[in-house]
């Protein structure tokens, strides 16, 4: 098996014991992290609500990841296909046919798990690489796809589609940046609540189950396949309000926007937080975010250079990713309480 | 609350910043502009897919380091402050907001390509903030009444195929057209361009796909059509195969090749020269790789300010003179708005460039914009392939007017 199923199965003595525990943060911390999500931006200029922004719908898209593979145990290199899809038909709604904002996401969600469940049919015979490899093509294929003919009278061909940015509704005096920044944020809330409840279901015990051995689990009555599925569409579905939230906050969707290199950010994102614990989502988005410009900022030829070391400086440091950082620091202040 | 607090405080800084604006009498400045400086943003793919773009980033960084050793534009030095976007339209937002909001630019100079010049523009014409000589050849960047505040650079492509338009008109009156043409919006820009001249002249098109492996049925095709004219609207791989295979199946029209397949090394070579020869295209820049400049006293400049300021670059790139020739044109702007550097003055003087040239372009080539007119350069000389390289000839070619 592959690294990053070593990494979830090495955590699941943990996940069976307490699952909600091993998935989530405390109460206190929990509560800390909300405040600071909602006070940040009234201090922050447009440009940093933006970039918070984008660290919302990154960080969703990463959970979202995180929901497969931490979950399931399965592979996707394909997720920027799916956030495509997502991004897309919001896109195309709001432009072409009016539809307010928020109506879009619900049948971004809709159709990316439709798309994301019929994909995980073929990808029942497959596992580990292979699986991987097959999303891989299915990440390399969306960008030509959506440059196809007889759609672009819809969405926009090469040139892409520009995206109106909605404005504050109720007469509400806040920048449409602002307003933006809390519309995702309750999303994305709602999302996190529901997944985290959905791994501690009786679904999400049949995922793990999965994860950890497949055939023990079909074994004590799991429908192996319908579940195998049912994770792929669900995690194609918040990928897909992912990719319309990003649309309306960067106001324009094309195809070069959602090519291979963004499906193995979100992938980079997932190992950096720690595969299978839903808070690093965040910091996995804000490793994919901040660490390029960081990066630039030390070398602009080098860039790419850079980033690889810091990378690897990441990867082989805290292995297991944020959480890790997480789960020592709590050990550490476990030990000087108790001095 | 907080809001209120911030609202309040930025009104206090805007009074501020009036007032003190109104005691530097006939000074004005808008953000990203002072007594000592000007600030300028720029995009460019430094990694990614477009990341051989990068080097015109690098050269202009270089020209603007001349420019403030010799004592900067009025007396203020530029201040030239460039970010990657990877090419990627997501990417290419996020450096912007950065560059207009935290950075405070004054304006955004030459981004690179057509769907991240796309991306931005919407938030840059709200912000009313200049979005000057795009580097991308799309007719839609020089569009003043939709979009007041983005002006194109690079002749469209629209405008190059009208001046084919044009030469066939000339030579051949009686031309049969064919057209070959790639299916993107660089492909479509040529066609309308080409079809508002030839109109029923143009007897038969055929498009392909980036994907397909090789398009000799589509030149088997347009053989048949009995045209006598090719124009061949292909990106580099496939000019090539084009002009392989119209050698192969001994068609001889008279065969027009878009400027982005001009290349004698990425194009022509691989084609083989005894297959190319007579082959027609356009040009505006000196190509630093030809042999014909080596003493022109505009391309001896250009090389001696390589020398100093970018001597790692590949002095026979064409890209480097293209970065040059941008970055001139910016501080023949910038030099022109004098003391007012507002960015409402800043458009005004982009779209006030009267018969300038820099010695980059081609002799005879000027840059000329109006209020109505935000495309610099609209005039092209043909060129034909003669032996191992390209030779001009002909008067220079206005794509833009109906001449």
């Amino acid at each position: 098996m592959s690294a990053a199923e070593e990494v979830v199965a090495e955590g699941h003595e943990a996940v069976e014991a307490v699952p909600k525990r091993a998935m989530t943060l405390g109460t206190g911390t929990s509560v800390v992290v909300l405040l600071l999500l909602i006070a940040v931006p009234l201090f922050a200029k447009n440009f940093v609500i933006f970039q918070l922004t984008q660290l919302l719908y990154l960080g969703l898209a990463v959970l979202a990841l995180n929901i497969l593979t931490g979950g399931s145990g399965q592979f996707s290199l394909g997720q920027s296909a799916f956030y495509a899809i997502g991004a897309y038909v919001t896109a195309v709604m709001m432009e072409q046919f009016n539809v307010p904002y928020f109506l879009c996401l619900p049948v971004s969600a809709v159709l990316c798990f439709g798309a994301g469940f019929l994909f995980g049919q073929p990808a029942l015979r497959l596992s580990g690489v292979y699986l991987a490899l097959a999303t891989f093509a299915l990440a390399t294929a969306m960008p030509q796809l959506l440059k196809l003919n007889f759609l672009e009278h819809w969405t926009g061909g090469v040139q892409g589609l520009v995206v109106t940015k909605p404005d504050a509704p109720f007469g509400l005096k806040m920048s449409q940046d602002m307003w933006l920044y809390y519309f995702t944020l309750v999303v994305v809330l709602a999302i996190y609540i529901l997944s985290v409840n959905l791994l501690r279901s009786r679904s999400g015990r049949a995922f793990m189950a999965i994860r950890d051995n497949e055939i023990a689990a079909s074994a004590m009555g799991i429908n192996v396949a319908l579940y195998k599925t049912l994770a792929f569409g669900v995690s194609a579905a918040i990928t897909g309000v992912a990719g319309g939230l990003s649309a309306i906050a960067v106001q324009f969707v094309a195809p070069d926007s959602f090519t291979i290199t963004l499906a193995i950010q979100l992938f980079l994102g997932m190992v950096v937080g720690g595969v299978g614990w839903l808070p690093g989502s965040i910091v996995g988005a804000a490793f994919i975010i901040f660490v390029p410009n960081i990066a630039e900022g030390i070398s602009k030829g080098l860039s790419g250079a850079v980033f690889g070391v810091l990378l690897f400086l990441v990867i082989y440091l805290v292995p297991h990713g944020a959480r890790q950082v997480v789960v020592q620091s709590e050990a550490w202040i476990a030990k000087i309480k108790q001095k | 609350m907080f809001g209120r607090t911030i609202r309040a405080a930025a009104l206090a800084a805007a009074v501020i910043s009036l007032a003190s604006g109104g005691a530097l009498a006939q000074k004005k400045y808008d953000t990203g502009a002072t007594d000592t400086e000007i600030k300028v943003g720029n995009l460019m793919p430094y990694s990614g897919p477009g990341s051989a773009y990068g080097v015109i980033g690098q050269v202009e960084a270089a020209y603007f380091k001349m420019i403030n050793d010799k004592g900067g534009i009025n007396g203020r030095k530029v201040n030239f402050i460039s970010y990657d976007d990877a090419y990627s339209p997501p990417k290419a937002v996020e450096q912007t907001r950065k560059l207009v909001e935290s950075d405070e630019v004054l304006l955004m100079f030459d981004p690179l390509g057509t769907a991240n010049n796309t991306a931005i523009q919407k938030y840059l014409t709200s912000k009313k903030v200049p979005q000057l000589f795009v580097a991308a050849g799309a007719t839609k960047f020089n569009d003043p009444k939709n979009f007041p505040w983005t002006t194109g650079w690079q002749p469209s492509y629209q405008s190059e195929a009208r001046a084919y338009a044009k030469y066939i008109l000339k030579e051949k009156p009686n031309a049969k057209v064919a057209v070959f043409f790639q299916n993107d919006d660089l492909g479509k820009d040529y066609l309308k361009g080409l079809k508002d001249k030839l109109g029923a002249r143009i007897i038969a098109e055929e498009s392909y796909e980036t994907t397909e492996p090789t398009i000799d049925t589509h030149i088997v095709k347009l053989k048949a059509s009995g045209a006598d004219t090719l124009v061949n609207i292909s990106s580099p791989k496939f000019a090539a195969q084009a002009i392989k295979k119209i050698a192969e199946i001994d068609w001889k029209p008279l065969h027009i090749l878009s400027n982005v397949s001009s290349s004698i090394g990425s194009v022509i070579k691989p084609a083989g020269f005894e297959n190319a020869q007579g082959v027609v295209s356009a040009t505006y820049l000196k190509d630093p790789s030809d042999p014909q400049w080596d003493n022109d006293p505009g391309m001896k400049e250009f090389q001696s300010f390589l020398a100093k300021y970018y001597p790692e670059g590949n002095k026979r790139d064409i890209l480097l003179i293209t970065g040059y020739a941008l970055a001139e044109t910016l501080a023949q702007t910038l030099k022109q708005c004098g003391d007012d550097l507002t960015r409402e003055n800043v458009m005004k003087q982009a779209a006030n460039l009267k018969d300038w040239r820099t010695e980059a372009l081609l002799p005879g080539i000027y840059m000329n914009t109006s209020p109505t007119d935000f495309a610099p350069i609209s005039q092209l000389r043909l060129m034909r392939l003669s032996g191992e390289k390209w030779e001009l000839f002909g008067d220079v070619i206005n794509g833009d007017t109906d001449d």
